[in-house]
């Protein structure tokens, strides 16, 4: 009896652990959701300071065009990033490891370096790359005679932050991904080799099929990114003046109506309905991940 | 292990390997061209070939400019990234190493609940989270304040899920007990034998959280409203948008400053990212592996 006391003082003391980071938790993530949930139930009149108003400022939000305009805008920048660099990644991760090539340590490094650059950096050296007049690109087209591409035109845009944000994080993925395939045995890739399947197979049909839980986590922390899309576009708002304005993105319209129209209590509800959204979407993207692995089992 | 290499002596394919070294260019280009446009003048910039020198090397004056610009205001950013990212990454590696390894190695009541929430909020983006943080602190009076930005850096709860992870297969439960019955005190166990064993995953965390502070924008853009308690990439994004600033008054003259600045700034990360890179994989591949 006694000893299951002892035992039971004993584990609890795991609470001593735990305790220190609870701390920091509450004060920067449950404090924060808590009071700013609170808030976004309120509104602030000209006369006579809030007053509660339920859920209005959720409806104002799902009624707002330029909310919604910017919540399209990066579910079509998701669309069209995340894939492609996922793909990039996977592809980079197997080929690295497949050993097929010189130099691949040097090739890793090299790919994943950009993650150091802050995004901030990031943005400015891609931004003179595509100048118009001097950047790199237009100097190789003045010097290829070939016509220049207009990265800040209103298709360009996009696609033009696309490839800052896939550059920047393509090799972070590569690396998690190549990690994952590092902690597989081998046995089963000596196997397939000696029933005369190339380095190809071996990586389409055991490694990738491995590689499932690694590649879903990639996706989800990408749908996270994608959605919070800030300083890339905040970055160039000089320089595609035209197209990239303060409502660009959601992240960039809360900050805007926190701070430019002091509205605290509908850029917290922003907020919120953002936070909403990249949960639902990576709901979503669990339940279909689910579904495609079930639908494969059934197959076989 | 044996094996292992065997099977990665892999005839070497030269199609590939060019292939993927042109692959590689399309990542360290835009760095090169950085470091080579810090040599340059402002026409120079336009007038010579971005990925080579122009005929002047105005390096050493650039550099110089870059810390007399404003009043030197350069060297407080870059002392202030290192107090937050030095600090701050090492108070949440060691916050986190804690509780994953409490998680771990402790069954006390809510434990299950308690780390489901953690992992739950690894979810929560980031920047969504900025400004409900921002709305706190304020009422708290910390905006404005270096702890607006070491507080929230010290938490991290992707680094408490991977030190679980890792708790659970680096630190073998016989051990404890051994210690125990040898009336080691539980804390003692943590500091003497359980925290050398996690020194890798340790590290992993610190690197995560280096560069998670190092790059973040959004949260100081928001907090700090002194150039004084700004950190690099603020105070940097600060100079850029003076220098392109589209509505007129734009001071083009800085744009060496700038880009000279904004240079110098990447090198401590990439010289960590270089020599502590087998930390990456060891780290990520045990949070990627154990889904």
């Amino acid at each position: 009896m006694e000893s299951l006391k002892k035992k039971t003082n004993k584990e609890s003391i795991g609470l001593l652990f735990v305790i220190p980071f609870l701390v920091f938790f509450v004060i920067s993530i449950v404090a924060p959701l808590v009071y700013s949930g609170y808030l976004s139930f309120f509104k602030k009149r000209l006369v006579g300071g809030s007053s509660f108003v339920g859920l209005t400022n959720y409806v104002q939000a799902i009624q707002d065009q330029e909310f919604w305009a910017g919540l399209k805008r990066v579910g079509l920048f998701f669309l069209m990033q995340v894939p492609l660099m996922l793909l990039l990644a996977l592809i980079f991760a197997l080929i690295i490891d497949s050993g097929r090539i010189r130099f691949s340590k040097f090739v890793r490094v090299l790919i994943f370096v950009p993650y150091a650059v802050p995004a901030v950096v990031a943005t400015l050296m891609w931004g003179y790359l595509y100048g118009p007049n001097y950047g790199l690109f237009a100097q190789l087209s003045e010097y290829l005679h070939t016509p220049k591409i207009q990265f800040f035109s209103e298709t360009m845009t996009l696609p033009s932050i696309a490839n800052i944000v896939t550059w920047e994080f393509v090799g972070y993925n590569m690396v998690i991904l190549y990690a994952a395939i590092k902690g597989f045995s081998t046995e089963l890739y000596e196997a397939a080799e000696v029933d005369g399947a190339g380095s190809w197979r071996i990586a389409w049909s055991i490694k990738v099929p491995q590689l499932r839980p690694a590649i879903f986590l990639c996706l989800i922390f990408s749908v996270i990114g994608s959605f919070q899309l800030y300083v890339e576009p905040t970055q160039m708002l000089n320089l595609a003046p035209t197209i990239i304005n303060n409502t660009y993105t959601p992240n960039m319209y809360a900050y805007n109506q926190a701070f430019v129209s002091q509205d605290i209590n509908y850029a917290a509800a922003v907020s919120f309905m953002l936070g909403l959204v990249v949960f639902l979407v990576s709901i979503l993207v669990t339940v279909m991940a689910r579904r495609a692995q079930q639908y494969e089992k059934g197959v076989k | 292990m044996s094996r292992k290499t065997d099977f990665y002596r892999n005839k070497k394919s030269n199609v590939l390997s060019v292939v993927m070294l042109g692959v590689a260019a399309y990542f360290v280009i835009p760095i090169l061209w950085l470091f080579v446009s810090t040599t340059k003048s402002v026409t120079g910039l336009y007038n010579s070939f971005g990925l080579w020198f122009s005929k002047e090397n105005l390096f050493w004056f650039n550099v110089k400019n870059v810390f007399t610009f404003d009043d030197g205001i350069y060297t407080k950013w870059i002392m202030n990234t290192f107090i937050y990212a030095v600090i701050g990454s090492i108070c949440a590696a060691f916050i986190a190493t804690m509780a994953g390894y409490g998680f771990s190695k402790y069954r006390f009541k809510g434990g299950k609940p308690i780390f489901g929430l953690v992992v739950g909020s690894i979810m929560i983006p980031s920047t969504a989270l900025a400004i409900p943080t921002f709305l706190v602190f304020s009422e708290l009076n910390l905006v404005n304040t270096r702890w607006a930005i070491l507080i929230p850096s010290v938490v991290s709860p992707l680094g408490v899920y991977l030190m679980r992870v890792y708790s659970d297969s680096a630190v073998p439960q016989n051990l404890i007990e051994a210690a125990r019955i040898d009336g080691v005190g539980e804390f003692r166990i943590f500091t003497t034998i359980s925290l050398r064993l996690l020194a890798p995953g340790f590290v992993t965390v610190v690197l995560l959280s280096i560069v998670g502070i190092w790059n973040n924008y959004f949260l100081p853009q928001i907090m700090l409203t002194s150039p004084e308690l700004q950190p690099l990439t603020v105070g940097l994004a600060g100079w850029s948008g003076r220098s392109t600033s589209a509505g007129g008054g734009a001071d083009s003259s800085i744009q060496s400053i700038v880009l000279t600045g904004a240079s110098l700034s990447i090198i401590p990360l990439i010289i960590v990212f270089l020599f502590l890179q087998r930390y990456w994989e060891n780290g990520l591949s045990s949070g990627a592996v154990k889904e």
